[in-house]
């Protein structure tokens, strides 16, 4: 009976299942094509690649980009700028969302609740392009609105986009400015959640609003602000290569210049692939180790997986 | 009135004027840029112009419209958005149903699944990627900006999701009745899904039209940059080496009131697909974001 029911069934799971496997070719070769096939191109970050070579003629040197790389001062210092911006985005960006959750919870007005969400979250689908062009106005030292504002104040017209300390700065605020609507989705979610007994019960024991966020609300919070911090780290690489491209320029290369946008200088515009890979190649596996580092934390400290 | 009352007012008025501020904060610049746009020349130039427009005028917006690179990189940007979405979308959906299985009942799935998550965690980096493009002779088509892009992995973890919560009766009652898992797929699962399909969808059209960069990477020729990629080009880096314009269009697009207008026209396919977007992805982020 047993081998009447198992080897039929092997057999019938293949004429049905086909289909499964032909679904999956267009992803699977895009996949290989644009994501594997660039994987096995990373060799070159051990080559002198010379383009018109290829991978096969040009010459192998083994580690010595990565050793250029390191006795570089630029490269470091691109590198200690990419991790000094994004913390203080990563921080600042858990703050601001925390925070303006916990102040839109204390709304009762259901109608300023809506219209304050819906104008909040608008900025995060707008490009840096739009968001570079609207800056670089507002920003300029000739008149743009915020200076106008500085200088209404008494202070001197600030090179908010020209100088180095000042960049980065701008850099942080127009990121959390950005983002800080859209952030706030997850928080809200985490306290929609909250069961309302225990805020009965708190109300009971006579705590007021005060003492109720406090005591529960921010608490149900962390749970998830925990899962946020763990998985930003991941990306601690990652300073944003969209924001800095659209809002620097070469006056502000010693503060402002990040991993991606360097890698894109030296590679792509001043031709150097092999000294460009081996830098994608160091942030790439650096970067994987911290995701997976990440990741397990995340699953360990707060029970979150992605699937 | 007692003290505690007193003060939760203090803090309700507080509280209120804050949060307005802040979301102002967030418009107000777009309005501004909009203002500056519909001015004159002369009040734009000598920065009069705050929230509303001086001596309104749609000046800008018709010399924007009448540019020829800028009409051409518009047309190239409606095309790569709608095709892009298309393609995207096609290869998510045919990729979520399978991945949607039990690996009991689709041998393969853990591999599958394990081969797309990889390429979230870890990539061959900018470099090799371009001189794949490059190899691939994709280099000023419409295709080097639509098929590296194509398989979203993050959107197919969604839309799979997605097709997890559809009843599996119905499923077997369709495999049982002879249909293949085509036509299940086509049948059932994509009808029943569309809020699913439409949010994803409107997701990937935001992306295709908001890129900039692969536009110009990949694009030797100015003539082929989408709409993104001009802005980018010409008003933020403000960079005309690469665009092949004559002095008169040059004094055209460096006009203060014409980059309000180009940075506004940038944003506005946007704004016209927000409200849209508004109503699902609060949803769709929190399905991505927080699992039980």
């Amino acid at each position: 009976m047993g081998k009447t029911v198992t080897e039929p069934k092997s057999k019938w799971k293949w004429r049905t299942n086909w289909p499964l496997h032909v679904m999956l070719i267009p992803a699977v070769v895009l996949t290989i094509i644009f994501a594997y096939w660039p994987m096995g191109g990373a060799v070159m970050a051990f080559q002198d690649f010379k383009p018109w070579l290829g991978f096969g003629g040009s010459e192998w040197v083994g580690w010595r980009n990565f050793e250029r790389l390191f006795n570089n001062s630029d490269s470091l210092q691109v590198i200690w700028n990419t991790l000094i911006i994004a913390v203080l985005k990563i921080v600042a960006g858990l703050i601001a969302p925390f925070v303006f959750a916990l102040m839109l919870n204390e709304v009762r007005h259901m109608v300023f609740k809506r219209s304050v969400q819906t104008l909040v979250y608008l900025p995060h689908f707008l490009s840096w392009v739009v968001l570079g062009g609207i800056l670089s106005d507002i920003l300029s030292t000739e008149g743009g609105l915020i200076n106008k504002i500085v200088v209404a104040l008494g202070h001197e017209p600030i090179f908010f986009l020209g100088d180095g300390d000042w960049f980065r700065f701008t850099v942080v605020i127009s990121h959390v400015w950005k983002e800080f609507g859209f952030g706030t989705i997850v928080f809200l979610a985490s306290i929609a959640g909250i069961n309302p007994a225990l805020y009965e019960a708190a109300l009971m024991d006579g705590a007021g609003r005060w003492k109720q966020t406090l005591h529960i609300t921010i608490p149900a919070m962390m749970p998830i602000t925990i899962v946020l911090a763990t998985l930003a780290l991941g990306g601690v690489l990652n300073a944003g290569f969209d924001q800095i491209f659209n809002l620097y320029n070469s006056l502000v290369y010693d503060k402002g210049d990040i991993i991606d946008t360097f890698v894109y200088r030296i590679a792509i515009v001043s031709g150097n692939m092999g000294l460009g890979t081996a830098l994608g190649l160091f942030k790439s596996v650096v970067g994987l180790v911290l995701i997976v580092g990440a990741y397990r934390l995340a699953y360990r400290y707060a029970g979150y997986r992605i699937f | 009135m007692p003290d505690h009352i007193q003060r939760s007012k203090v803090f309700t008025i507080v509280n209120t004027a804050v949060l307005a501020l802040l979301s102002l904060c967030c418009v107000l610049p777009l309005v501004h840029i909009l203002a500056v746009a519909l001015s004159g020349k002369a009040p734009a130039t000598a920065n009069l112009v705050f929230l509303w427009p001086i001596d309104f005028t749609f000046d800008a917006f018709k010399d924007t419209l009448l540019n020829d690179n800028f009409s051409r990189s518009l047309l190239i940007s409606l095309q790569r958005t709608v095709i892009g979405t298309v393609v995207t979308m096609v290869v998510a959906a045919m990729t979520a149903y399978p991945l949607s299985k039990e690996s009991r009942a689709f041998k393969g799935r853990g591999m599958y699944a394990w081969f797309f998550v990889f390429t979230m965690l870890f990539s061959g980096g900018l470099v090799p990627t371009y001189i794949v493009v490059t190899k691939l002779g994709l280099n000023n088509s419409l295709w080097a900006l639509i098929l590296p892009s194509a398989v979203e992995v993050w959107s197919i973890i969604l839309l799979l999701n997605f097709f997890r919560n559809i009843p599996k009766e119905l499923e077997e009652a369709s495999l049982i009745d002879g249909s293949g898992h085509f036509t299940t797929m086509f049948r059932i699962f994509i009808p029943l899904s569309l809020p699913a399909i439409a949010t994803l969808s409107l997701f990937t059209m935001v992306f295709h039209w908001n890129e900039w960069f692969q536009g110009m990477l990949y694009n030797t020729n100015s003539q082929n940059y989408p709409l993104a990629t001009l802005l980018q080009t010409i008003v933020v880096q403000q960079d005309f080496t690469k665009l092949a314009v004559n002095p008169e269009d040059m004094e055209d697009i460096t006009n203060r009131t014409v980059k309000a207008a180009q940075i506004f026209i940038g944003a506005l396919p946007i704004l016209m697909v927000y409200p849209f977007l508004q109503r699902y992805f609060v949803k769709g982020i929190v399905l991505g974001a927080v699992k039980e």
